[in-house]
């Protein structure tokens, strides 16, 4: 809680926007965000693992995921059990818990007018690009409660939480006809990562949270190969053995 | 022979005594002689009754860890995707099922369409399976319901609300199935019910109607051909072979087949990108935000693309009924003396193909948003559509159809 009133009075003590580039001769081509895929591989275990924390660091304070258990996690991400309990588990739980949030609803409808979305299905119902072009698209915003906006989401209620990590950004507008449209961003106040830290970061966020949607998906295609080896040897010996029978009919 | 088993000493021939095993086993599949020449098309009907067992077991294993309940259906509903052992994989199978069920489904009836296994002395036979695809439909309907999601709770708003275009009784009617002034707690309990007991046992019903028809009519084949018309002196078939062992392994080929694309789709791609999953169904029922566009699951969106392509809602239901219903007067408004499409004439094979083309269209802008040229092209699907059955007894009539050989044509 006290994490996210810092940071929300970040957001609220950010400078005024900066002007829009204007006057610039050769525009390179506008930021394709639409386009941006999250590229994520659940596989990737140390992915997973970082996910994990920054999901802890960054998201619990405010989003829970009610269906997934700390030792379920553990489990499956191979993450030690010392790890997992000084470092993970959340204060007053035990690993047997699954994932809540110390945010109080009442608060949270106080603060944000809404209470913040479980997480557990949030790649499986909105997919991982829409939750990676999320993560990395907020920008100032004046004219919102939170300070801040977002492209993917317009209107968000969530405050960009990660700009201390990305930097804060102004989105850059360029004019077609009489029209405003979002062309870049332009950092403001640097954050403490540099774009390439800040991309993995969300990537590593977004696998997480892929993982989280479907835990069991990583079995399930390694099992895959296996059942589909084994149906196309039955297949074959079942096409063997009915040419037989059928090698008497004329 | 079948005197044999009874008289044998032993457990055999005390069972048979009182059981008729041997000679229903007998009768059923040894000296029951289907035509030899089936081909590919008719690898469907074993695959749908495969179905059929797949999803009543899968649905016996859900159900011990479903829990019905606006408040507990979605959350269950996780919790077999992730704490049940090998629960993601019993879903998985019985959503896939469902799919692919009426891909099967509706690869049997082109079958049937195709090589008119509709007609004279088959139309008891094509009623029960029509009756089977209704049943299946609405089943399909009910279990879309169950997990409880958006998409679930919307699909059954709209699907319910149709009823509503009935004049009179229509809203009470609405009220009456839903069982509460929206679709509620109530409306998803009745319909568990119906999911897990009565469609399936009636179901179950159907299906045994349509092979005992089946059984006594014999099966069509891809040249149309009665084979019972020539026999040898023994009274066999000359173009029938026993359905065991020759069917029996053939089919089991079939299933070979049909299980290894089933499992890829269900280890690989279990959502098949939205159409057999969608999204929207990943987040729970949400009475105050609708999901855009709604969209109902695939293998009803040809009946869906008919009844948007008109703006008012009573006359499009009553087409969308029309479309349905008439696959039951096939039998009575083809009026051509052949059966297969083999030896019928290029007037009924333009109809045909046309019918074909434009219920795969209309199938794909179901899924489309209801609007401009999606909208327009479904009107214009829709004359093919019912211009091959409305118009079946004038040109099934003056088609000029080839001559049928007197044997059926099979290249060993």
């Amino acid at each position: 809680m006290l994490k996210v009133a810092i940071l929300m009075l970040a957001v609220a003590v950010l400078p005024p926007p900066a002007l829009a580039a204007e006057g610039q001769p050769e525009q390179p081509a506008p930021v394709d965000w639409q386009d941006w895929h999250a590229g994520n591989s659940v596989t990737d275990l140390a992915s997973l693992q970082r996910g994990a924390r920054n999901f802890m660091n960054y998201c619990n304070g405010c989003h829970a995921l009610k269906y997934v258990r700390y030792q379920r996690m553990a489990d499956d991400l191979k993450i030690p059990t010392a790890v997992l309990e000084s470092e993970l588990v959340a204060p007053g739980h035990n690993n047997l818990d699954y994932i809540s949030t110390a945010l109080p609803s009442s608060d949270a409808v106080n603060w944000f007018g809404k209470v913040p979305p479980d997480l557990s299905l949030i790649a499986r119902s909105k997919g991982t690009d829409y939750v990676y072009r999320f993560l990395k698209t907020f920008y100032v915003d004046a004219g919102t409660p939170t300070g801040s906006n977002n492209l993917a989401y317009p209107s968000a209620a969530m405050p960009a939480v990660l700009s201390d990590l990305s930097g804060v950004n102004e989105a850059v507008y360029r004019q077609v006809g009489n029209d405003k449209v979002f062309d870049h961003f332009a950092v403001s106040v640097p954050g403490s990562m540099s774009s390439q830290q800040f991309d993995q970061f969300v990537r590593d966020t977004v696998n997480f949270l892929d993982y989280v949607g479907e835990p069991a998906q990583v079995e399930r295609r390694f099992m895959g190969i296996w059942v589909v080896l084994f149906l196309i040897l039955l297949s074959w010996l079942a096409l063997l053995l009915k040419n037989e029978y059928w090698k008497e009919v004329h | 022979m079948a005197q044999e088993a009874v008289t044998k000493p032993g457990l055999w021939g005390w069972i048979n005594r009182r059981l008729p095993v041997d000679s229903f086993v007998r009768s059923q599949l040894l000296d029951y002689y289907a035509p030899k020449n089936f081909n590919f098309w008719y690898f469907f009907g074993s695959l749908a009754a495969l179905l059929l067992v797949m999803q009543i077991v899968t649905g016996i294993f859900l159900t011990m860890f479903y829990k019905v309940g606006e408040a507990t259906a979605f959350d269950s509903v996780e919790f077999i995707m992730r704490e049940v052992n090998y629960g993601w994989l019993l879903r998985y199978l019985h959503s896939t099922g469902a799919s692919a069920f009426f891909l099967v489904i509706y690869l049997h009836m082109f079958r049937g369409m195709m090589y008119g296994s509709y007609k004279a002395p088959r139309e008891l036979l094509w009623l029960f399976g029509m009756v089977i695809y209704l049943a299946l439909m609405a089943e399909a309907f009910l279990g879309y319901v169950l997990p409880w999601g958006n998409m679930s709770f919307w699909a059954a708003t709209v699907i319910i609300n149709l009823f509503g275009a009935i004049p009179v009784i229509g809203p009470g009617l609405v009220e009456w199935i839903r069982g509460d002034y929206g679709i509620a707690d109530a409306t998803l309990n009745r319909f568990f019910s119906l999911h897990v007991v009565a469609v399936p046992l009636l179901l179950l019903l159907l299906v045994a109607l349509h092979l005992v028809a089946l059984r006594q009519v014999g099966s069509n084949n891809p040249d149309g051909i009665e084979i019972k018309e020539k026999k040898n002196a023994l009274g066999i078939p000359l173009d029938g072979i026993p359905f065991h062992p020759y069917y029996t392994v053939k089919d089991i080929f079939g299933v070979g087949v049909f299980l290894t694309l089933f499992a890829v789709v269900v280890f690989f791609v279990p959502t098949f990108s939205d159409l057999f999953l969608e999204k929207a169904n990943f987040e729970p029922a949400n009475p105050l935000s609708t999901p855009d566009p709604i969209s109902p699951s695939w293998y009803f969106t040809p009946y869906y693309a008919i009844l948007r392509s008109v703006p008012d809602k009573a006359t499009g239901a009553v087409l969308m009924l029309i479309a349905v219903s008439a696959f039951f007067f096939l039998p009575w408004l083809d009026r051509s003396p052949v059966k297969s499409i083999r030896y019928r004439g290029w007037i009924f094979r333009t109809f045909f193909t046309l019918f074909i083309v434009s219920f795969l269209g209309l199938m794909y802008l179901g899924l489309q948003p209801a609007q401009g040229i999606y909208v327009t092209l479904s009107r214009v699907c829709c004359v093919p559509y019912f211009a091959f059955f409305l118009l079946m007894p004038f040109y099934s009539r003056i088609d000029p159809v080839k001559p049928v050989p007197e044997r059926v044509t099979f290249h060993a």
